[in-house]
């Protein structure tokens, strides 16, 4: 099972999923960090719009600081207590998860959308047993006894490969190997069986090959449950492999979006281009790395017109002054850039449609 | 290619190890010192060869059994009313290990909820918390003891009750350090997106993280409780004065010192010594023992 034929397979089937209702659409969200006086906004998520739907999986990819673990916390509404959400909706299954209060927030979490964090390998309690890790949010949420708990850890841990498991139940996660403490993290996302996985840079701590097996083990695991995955990751070789959706991005919004491989193949932003001539490729001889010249913008002050414009290779007067709404280059695919307006002609051109919000 | 192989079940090591066998090697002279003031201070009736409240004025300041003018009828001499030293420091273990035992626990229990409260919730819990902490490490201990002292009036009980209100706030300050180092940590933020409630994670991730400090520092403790009881006896605020307490023993000998009565010191001051020596190598030795890491070393 090569990449490139199970990623074509997923881009085909792609259009069959996207019928019903999504899992969860965000609608125009915004999160902003208010410093103390309030004198200081930072905008780490803007204007997000995104789909998802049962079975896909959307890749979020980004600079660091472009707004993507923000996203990912305003998901769950785990944000620090400096940041809130300032708009927008977050339909997951037809609920407004913005409106929901704490509590109810709470049943959610774990429960239907469970998340992975960064470093899974940190991601254990070293003072519990793996069966009571595994074993807590079942107690939490569904009530579970410890000793129904404990036997649900058991099946948990076989259900994410873990040998002898009967034996590891008991074991403290001092004796675990990296790649299995990032499986008993999986195991404890996945125990209350939820509907939507937020996977939070799962593998930059774990080296290639115990990667490669994770990144199986979660598309298993997908298929199995027939969840929504959601990656963020600053890696698009993950995003090749893994997902058929991809989101870009940039200074707190999703400049590009659409199915992974149209926006590989037919990029509508500058910046995805660049992202996409940036990976390093062995059959090139040349040995200097190509890199995005410049920093992002500070997000407390953004500049006037596209965010971009200072890095573009292909900035032109109207992005310095006039920020680009949301186009639809092709069907599916959305950019916020002004070459993907319809009427390509980079002169000044008034009338533009703005994409479907 | 599958990515693991079939789970062969591999008799990885029989698992459960008993409580006991992991707790091993006991340090043996700390442990048989502390139980030896533990034995004396359940059993003094029996074990006292006199009464530690009255003496004989007309056989006062006897020295030791050992020293010229000593007998065995006093083995450790007798004090400026004649009473039996080491009946008195058979009766003493009891006030120094209820007294000191208590006060410790009091002050660790109301400290390291406030500590965990203060640094997991933070904001105005934080604010309030601390700045009572501030107020209360601001005041001299010892002052701020006696001024509860003379306000309750002395007895046991409230000697306790005054030393845990005094002495709660080192383990405050400690546990919500820890505890803000600890809240950052994965398995708390784990924890949080998982839907843990606030009160799940402070009572199941942070708790057991930071009772190991708070272990450790009332084994330090201990010590210092156990002098403050002393200078509160001796001071009048403490335990009211014929019930024989070490601090009070060591308070009526500092006089004799100059004119040679040393064992009216030193006795009780020896005893101090080794209990608190004792309580701290305990704690060092449970501090190892309680850390998974360490335990297997």
């Amino acid at each position: 099972m090569s990449s490139s034929t199970r990623n074509s397979v997923n881009s085909d089937t792609m259009t069959s999923h996207s019928q019903g209702a999504p899992l969860l659409e965000l609608r125009n969200l915004s999160t902003h960090y208010v410093s103390a006086a309030g004198t200081r906004v930072v905008r780490a998520v803007e204007d997000v719009s995104l789909t998802l739907h049962a079975r896909e999986t959307l890749g979020i990819v980004g600079e660091s600081g472009s707004g993507k673990s923000t996203l990912a916390l305003t998901m769950l509404r785990v944000l620090p207590p400096a940041a809130q959400i300032v708009s927008g909706q977050m339909l997951f299954e037809g609920e407004d998860l913005v409106q929901k209060s704490e509590e109810d927030m709470r049943k959610v979490r774990g429960k239907r959308i469970a998340m992975i964090l960064q470093d899974p390998m940190a991601s254990l309690n070293p003072l519990f047993t793996i069966g009571d890790q595994v074993g807590e949010p079942l107690r939490e949420h569904e009530g579970a006894s410890r000793k129904t708990a404990w036997e649900k850890a058991i099946q948990l841990l076989k259900s994410v490969r873990i040998p002898s498991s009967e034996t590891r139940v008991t074991q403290y996660p001092h004796e675990m190997s990296g790649g299995m403490r990032q499986r008993i993290v999986g195991a404890i996302a996945i125990s209350c069986e939820p509907r939507l996985l937020i996977a939070d840079e799962p593998t930059t701590s774990l080296d290639l090959t115990i990667q490669a097996q994770y990144l199986n083990l979660l598309r298993d695991l997908q298929q199995e449950h027939g969840l929504g995955l959601i990656f963020i990751t600053h890696n698009l070789g993950i995003v090749a492999k893994m997902c058929n959706l991809l989101a870009v991005m940039y200074a707190g919004k999703v400049v590009e979006s659409g199915p992974v491989s149209r926006v590989f193949n037919t990029p509508a932003h500058p910046y995805t281009e660049a992202l996409l001539s940036s990976i390093p490729r062995m059959t090139e001889q040349r040995q200097r790395l190509t890199a995005i010249d410049g920093q992002p913008p500070d997000l407390s002050n953004l500049p006037r017109g596209c965010a971009f414009a200072a890095r573009c290779p292909r900035v032109f007067a109207r992005c310095m002054v006039e920020e680009p709404p949301i186009f639809t280059p092709s069907p599916g695919q959305t950019a916020r850039c002004w070459l993907a307006a319809p009427n390509t002609a980079h002169a000044s051109s008034p009338q533009v449609s703005v994409g479907a919000l | 290619m599958s990515t693991t192989a079939a789970p062969v079940p591999i008799a990885v090591q029989a698992a459960p190890r008993s409580r006991m066998a992991r707790l091993g090697d006991v340090p043996i002279i700390p442990c048989t010192i502390l139980g030896i003031i533990a034995f004396t201070a359940v059993f003094a009736d029996f074990l006292a060869p006199h009464d530690p409240q009255f003496g004989n004025l007309t056989a006062r300041f006897h020295p030791p059994a050992w020293q010229a003018g000593g007998s065995m009828e006093h083995i450790f001499g007798t004090d400026h009313l004649g009473r039996d030293v080491l009946s008195r420091l058979i009766f003493g273990a009891r006030v120094s290990l209820v007294v000191g035992f208590t006060a410790v626990i009091v002050a660790g229990v109301i400290g390291t909820t406030l500590g965990i409260i203060s640094g997991y919730l933070g904001r105005w819990a934080d604010q309030v918390i601390m700045r009572v902490t501030d107020t209360w490490l601001a005041l001299p201990a010892l002052t701020f003891a006696i001024f509860l002292a003379a306000i309750v009036g002395p007895s046991e009980m409230n000697i306790v009750i005054i030393l845990g209100a005094v002495y709660w706030t080192r383990y405050a300050r400690i546990v919500r350090g820890e505890v803000l180092s600890l809240k950052e940590r994965e398995f708390v933020r784990l924890a949080i997106v998982a839907g843990a409630s606030k009160w799940t994670i402070m009572r199941r991730h942070i708790l057991p993280n930071v009772i190991n400090s708070s272990i450790v520092l009332a084994t330090l403790m201990l010590g210092v409780v156990i002098v403050t009881e002393a200078s509160l006896s001796f001071l009048g605020v403490g335990v009211p004065p014929p019930k024989p307490a070490w601090g009070v023993m060591l308070s009526d000998g500092k006089q004799g010192l100059m004119v040679g009565y040393w064992w009216l010191t030193v006795m009780p001051g020896t005893c101090i010594m080794l209990m608190v020596l004792s309580a701290n190598l305990l704690g060092d030795w449970l501090r190892v023992k309680l850390d998974p890491q360490l335990r297997q070393l």
